[in-house]
């Protein structure tokens, strides 16, 4: 039986005063991956923030116990240290500082050229490590950049926010790829440590990844919770206002 | 003390003008500095000049120990030429004294690119004038190490009067570093330098020049360049350290057509510092190009960071971009990029901005595992490091590593 490695209990959260998750409450056990439904709006981004610990994203009540840890109160950059790691759907353009500054602040000292050659390589970003990170990359690019830098950061607990979106089918695969990497997808599973929570709009990634649970969010609630594949086929067929439904 | 010959028309020009105050930035009273000083002896092997010496001129650039990577070594102490070298045929380096002394032509030069009576500034360099150098690429030569200068102020409240004059001949290549430094970090001193750069035909000349003052120096540049066709200039400025009051305000002129100019400046004011840069190119032949590019930052010391493009040509096309950030403090940064274009079918453009480093650029690097701190110095040192077309790769890492050796004091 698999540990409880991240606890998240009746969390509130409030960005700029406005309440945006209530009473939210999930856990994951070592090596799970975890799959966010949820149409627009309905808080799978802000639930990740809050876990990652964006300070715009104020804990009002509940905890989030992360290896046995209450990192409720603990700093962004405490909590990636402690094994927190975070793709973005939209990440900033910070202009000046290359990928290859990126990736060796994610390696933390851990990893040399070419351990950042072979990342580039295995990503397909070879020729990107030059070039300002995000600046006039495409979809793809931005998304499998987020990869790279989580790869070389090695986060236990991996937010994937839309991982597949703005990225075409053969793209995909390589991102599947990337994040089967990042999951350690090839371990065998008692003895893989690392989790993911994962958003997904389209559902293209469970093509490639295997997940355990799938939730459902809407305004701001978990509403559902069960097989993701399940969850999945069930709002292709009947859409998001079949759980509103179910809720009632 | 070397006498400079000079002609009477010029120092006539000079005696109106040495009370003609400067178009831009505090005036600065030329009579609270001593014209002159004792000479310096000659230094046959610089690697033997005092350590501390060859520290301070090491932050600027200036190798000293092991001279295997440059092509030609010139030293200025105050007003005295204290050395010059050169280790490779087709480059001539020596003292402007000397070289007015070699050559008649090189009057032909005297204050073309900079006028005599541009302010006092100019006058004062012309009427007490002590050396500077000349550089001379040979036509055709190439140049494959950097010839590197020093100028090195060592005296209290000492005004060095230096005219510099470059000359790339037809389709030769020449890189130069320039370091300009004091010995004292207290004592206050002023630093004029007139410098002409004559592009020819085909040419190609990147000049970097690393500043490292003190609170208390004033420091006004003069310098002029001119770029005949397929000519190519490339201007690299660096000043991380604090300077009392620094103006200048290079001017380049593409007179041929395809001549290209290049100004990159990296500027950092500490709180109390005092800097007024610029940089013009009048791209005035058909295909001209220019690109300047300024990246300021200040922790409290006030920056105005000008740009201006003159368009006078057909098919000409530039650039100019400014960004400052503040850091910290009540720094000032004031961006003042001008276009001017005077004929249809011309390409100008500009972007400017200021402002604080994005927190959410600070909050996307502390997701990765980066402190506060240490988020803020990669920004900061992505701000800092402007990618250099045309800049040898040597050079580029001479550049990076003068940037990166003050970056600690910046933040």
């Amino acid at each position: 039986m698999n540990d409880v490695m991240l606890s998240i209990r009746q969390l509130t959260v409030e960005v700029e005063g406005r309440e945006l998750l209530h009473n939210i409450g999930l856990e994951i056990k070592s090596g799970e991956t975890h799959i966010l439904f949820g149409p627009n709006g309905s808080g799978k981004s802000t639930l990740l923030m809050a876990i990652m610990g964006f300070p715009k994203y104020q804990i009002t009540k509940g905890k989030i116990i992360f290896k046995g840890k209450d990192i409720t109160g603990l700093s962004l950059d405490d909590r990636a240290r402690l094994g927190i790691g975070m793709s973005f759907q939209r990440p900033p353009v910070v202009r000046g500082v290359k990928t290859r500054d990126m990736v060796a602040a994610c390696l933390k000292g851990q990893g040399n050229q070419e351990d950042i050659n072979q990342l580039a390589e295995k990503s397909d970003l070879a020729d990107f490590l030059d070039r300002e990170i995000n600046y006039g990359f495409s979809g793809g690019e931005i998304k499998r950049a987020e990869m790279m830098q989580l790869l070389a950061q090695k986060p236990e607990l991996s937010l994937l926010d839309e991982p597949e979106s703005g990225v075409d089918l053969v793209n995909i695969a390589l991102i599947g790829q990337l994040i089967n990497e990042l999951l350690e997808k090839n371990c065998p599973i008692r003895k893989r440590k690392c989790m993911g929570l994962i958003i997904t709009h389209t559902g293209h990634i469970l093509d490639y990844v295997n997940a355990r649970t799938g939730y459902v969010m809407l305004d701001g609630k978990i509403v559902c919770e069960g097989d993701p594949h399940e969850i999945l086929a069930t709002i292709k067929e009947k859409g998001y206002e079949e759980c509103v439904k179910c809720m009632k | 003390m070397h006498e400079i010959k000079s002609s009477k028309t010029y120092r006539d020009k000079a005696k109106e003008a040495s009370g003609k105050p400067a178009t831009l930035g505090k005036d600065v009273d030329l009579s609270s500095y001593v014209g002159s000083t004792d000479e310096q002896p000659y230094q046959a092997d610089p690697s033997k000049l005092p350590a501390k010496t060859k520290k301070q001129m090491l932050e600027v650039g200036v190798v000293l120990d092991d001279v295997s990577q440059r092509s030609g070594t010139f030293i200025q102490m105050d007003n005295t030429p204290v050395h010059s070298s050169i280790r490779q045929e087709g480059i001539e380096v020596m003292a402007t004294s000397q070289a007015l002394e070699k050559y008649d032509w090189l009057s032909d030069y005297w204050w073309q690119a900079v006028a005599v009576d541009t302010d006092k500034y100019t006058a004062n360099v012309e009427l007490n004038q002590h050396d500077g150098y000349f550089v001379r690429a040979l036509p055709g030569s190439k140049t494959i190490y950097p010839v590197q200068a020093c100028l090195y102020l060592t005296k209290a409240r000492l005004a060095q009067n230096v005219h510099n004059v470059i000359i790339a001949e037809e389709d030769s290549e020449l890189h130069i570093i320039t370091g300009c430094t004091t010995a004292s970090s207290e004592e206050a001193g002023l630093h004029l330098g007139v410098s002409e750069f004559y592009i020819k035909r085909g040419a190609k000349v990147t000049f970097t020049m690393i500043h490292s003052w003190n609170p208390e120096v004033a420091v006004r540049p003069r310098t002029g360049i001119i770029v005949e066709r397929d000519g190519m200039f490339l201007n690299n400025y660096v000043i991380m350290k604090p300077v009392h009051s620094l103006q200048t305000n290079p001017t380049a002129r593409c007179v041929g057509d395809n001549a290209v100019v290049r100004f990159n400046s990296i500027l950092a004011a500490p709180p109390g510092s005092n800097i007024d840069l610029g940089s013009q190119a009048f791209l005035n032949a058909t295909g001209a190009k220019t690109e300047i590019i300024s990246r300021a930052i200040t922790t409290g010391g006030s920056i105005i960071a000008r740009g201006y493009i003159e368009g006078n040509a057909p098919e000409v096309k530039g650039h100019l971009e400014c960004r400052g950030l503040i850091l910290q403090g009540e720094g000032v940064i004031h961006a003042i990029p001008e276009l001017k274009g005077n004929l249809a079918g011309i390409d100008l453009s500009h972007e400017a901005a200021v402002g604080k480093i994005a927190e959410e650029e600070v909050e996307y690097l502390m997701a990765r595992g980066l402190t506060r701190t240490e988020a803020t110095a990669v920004i900061v040192r992505g701000f800092l490091n402007v990618d250099i077309e045309g800049l040898p790769p040597m050079l580029s890492a001479e550049l990076r590593r003068a940037v990166e050796a003050s970056e600690r004091d910046v933040m």
